[in-house]
């Protein structure tokens, strides 16, 4: 057979199978991506079936997934509504910095995977994921709760704290010193404000470069200018994904709900590819070594979402159970724990085991997150009343 | 009536306001302009009972019957005190040969002596309208007359 009808065959069967591990995910109402992450395990090193002779277009279709899935989070939310965000939900946000972080830093340090190491744990285990929740909130018919708000505010901030993070990770990865490290910073903190700026002040000039009234063209045009500028700011040891962020978030007003409309299938297609080929790169021998401390994680991860969530929603005023739905709603994690892992992976700064253990992070995360959406109020209407019965004379 | 506005990051936007049996009611506007219909639960105000999604025609359909009939009250109210005046609203239905068609291809007032004095479209009233004013299904004629002329005209309305 020849070369490039080899390669078809495979690509063909490849996006398939994914196909069908999609439609699988949505009978049983799970997210797709624990299942592509097993799809690529199943494959490749030390897997069942290794993949041979498309790993050049796999490993740039993945590239190309990574910028998508930070363009379009960098367009899910408007600069107005980052800022916004930003003044009257700080404090929720540090707390869940502060919380969910914590148990990523301390796992690392204890495996002794130095600060490096520390530093991607802390934000695979905090990010949360903001597509599962959305489509969660959306098919549980939480959208106009009262809680959500809550919910969505520190998704926001989620949005800005990756907005700083990843120019700071990326540049430690490559092995900064502290000073080093410390430019970064000030420098990424003073780009992020920079480009909030244009968005808030000239977003129409960027968005009037990239729009056109024709759907071709603008699809072309998007996506011609996230490859540019992810290109170029990679180039600058920025990280691709972090300009395809940054140019996200330029983007502004119905431009950006048009591209999000129109790049939303090659987001998936793209996402897909890159989920199966970090799936690909990680030894599945690695797994069980690290599955106790991702049990450890997992369990961790859910409850500091949960007190970040009740914390917050209670600020608001919100009773009781939405509380604990404000909690439950945030603990899926997903897509951005595999693109930081990815990140720092890639750039073979880390130890080996941090892709094994941030794979059955995330594939535990992804599964217990919806599943604690859809339980927790049953669990807390149960608690509540047996409190109220054990307890007679104290309620009203 | 105080609506209480909160913006959704990425979704949209939700505007509802609490009614005197302590309930919320309201809409979530999404941003590609599909709209949700939500009623919260009695037991916990910040659940929802029910999102009911909205096509544009649904929900202009809705807010007409919610709003036609206290149009309808208050102009009966104001000319209460003119014995054998009535006011009515007057809903055209999609099958209604005047779907499409003006207000003066209707002859509603040369044939029932009844004046159509506005027109409800989506929640929205426009006044005095013209007889170029074009009817679409769904629209609800507030008019004024006597019993018989408005009885005629509902016929006139259904039937042509």
């Amino acid at each position: 057979m020849d070369h490039t009808a080899l390669e078809l065959i495979e690509l063909g069967a490849v996006f398939f199978g994914l196909g069908l591990l999609g439609r699988l995910a949505e009978k049983i109402g799970l997210s797709p991506i624990p299942l592509y992450l097993l799809g690529g395990l199943a494959f490749g090193s030390g897997g069942l079936i290794p993949l041979t002779g498309i790993e050049d277009f796999t490993a740039l279709a993945s590239e190309v997934g990574v910028v998508l899935l930070l363009l379009l989070l960098g367009l899910e939310y408007s600069a107005t509504e980052l800022v916004t965000g930003l003044k009257k939900s700080w404090t929720a946000g540090l707390l869940d910095v502060v919380l969910n972080a914590a148990p990523g830093v301390a796992v690392a340090l204890i495996l002794d995977w130095g600060l490096v190491g520390a530093l991607a744990m802390g934000g695979v285990t905090y990010i949360s994921s903001s597509g599962i929740i959305a489509k969660v909130l959306g098919d549980l018919g939480r959208l106009g709760n009262r809680e959500t708000p809550v919910v969505l505010s520190i998704l926001v901030l989620e949005d800005l704290v990756m907005a700083v993070y990843l120019p700071i990770l990326t540049a430690v990865l490559v092995g900064v010193s502290l000073v080093g490290g410390l430019t970064a910073v000030g420098i990424s903190v003073a780009v992020v404000g920079v480009v909030l700026v244009v968005a808030l002040r000239y977003g129409r000039v960027v968005s009037a470069i990239v729009d056109s009234p024709d759907r071709e063209v603008f699809l072309l045009k998007v996506l011609g200018a996230a490859l540019l500028v992810a290109g170029f700011a990679s180039a600058m040891q920025v990280s691709a994904a972090v300009g395809a962020f940054l140019l996200g978030i330029a983007i502004s007003g119905s431009t950006a709900e048009n591209a999000t409309k129109l790049l939303e299938p090659l987001r998936d297609l793209f996402a897909a590819v890159f989920f199966v080929v970090f799936g690909l790169n990680t030894d599945p021998a690695m797994i069980p070594p690290v599955l106790g401390w991702a049990v450890v994680l997992a369990v961790a991860g859910t409850i500091t979402k949960l007190v970040t969530g009740w914390w917050a929603a209670r600020r608001q005023g919100i009773g009781k159970l939405g509380r604990a739905r404000a909690g439950a709603a945030l603990v899926a994690r997903g897509e951005f724990s595999i693109v930081i892992a990815g990140l720092a992976v890639a750039s073979g700064g880390v130890d080996d085991r941090l892709a094994a253990l941030a794979t059955t992070y995330v594939l535990l995360m992804a599964v217990i997150g919806p599943i604690a959406a859809r339980v927790v109020e049953p669990i807390a209407r149960a608690v509540g009343a047996r409190r109220t019965s054990e307890q007679p004379a104290m309620s009203p | 009536m105080n609506v209480d506005v909160t913006p959704l990051p990425g979704i949209g936007v939700r505007k509802d306001f609490a009614i005197r049996g302590g309930r919320r009611i309201g809409v979530v506007s999404h941003r590609d302009g599909r709209i949700e219909l939500i009623v919260s639960k009695a037991d916990d105000p910040d659940a929802c009972l029910a999102e009911i999604p909205l096509t544009v025609d649904e929900a202009s359909a809705l807010a007409n019957l919610l709003g036609a009939p206290q149009l309808v009250q208050q102009l009966s109210r104001e000319h209460g005190d003119l014995p054998g005046v009535q006011t009515r609203g007057l809903p055209i239905s999609s099958g209604s040969k005047y779907d499409g068609r003006t207000l003066g291809d209707t002859q509603l007032r040369t044939r029932t002596s009844v004046s159509v004095v506005a027109v409800m479209r989506a929640g929205q009233v426009h006044p005095s309208p013209s007889p170029d004013f074009t009817l679409t299904a769904g629209d609800v004629l507030i008019a004024v007359g006597t019993t018989e002329g408005l009885d005629a005209a509902v016929k006139i309305l259904e039937r042509g």
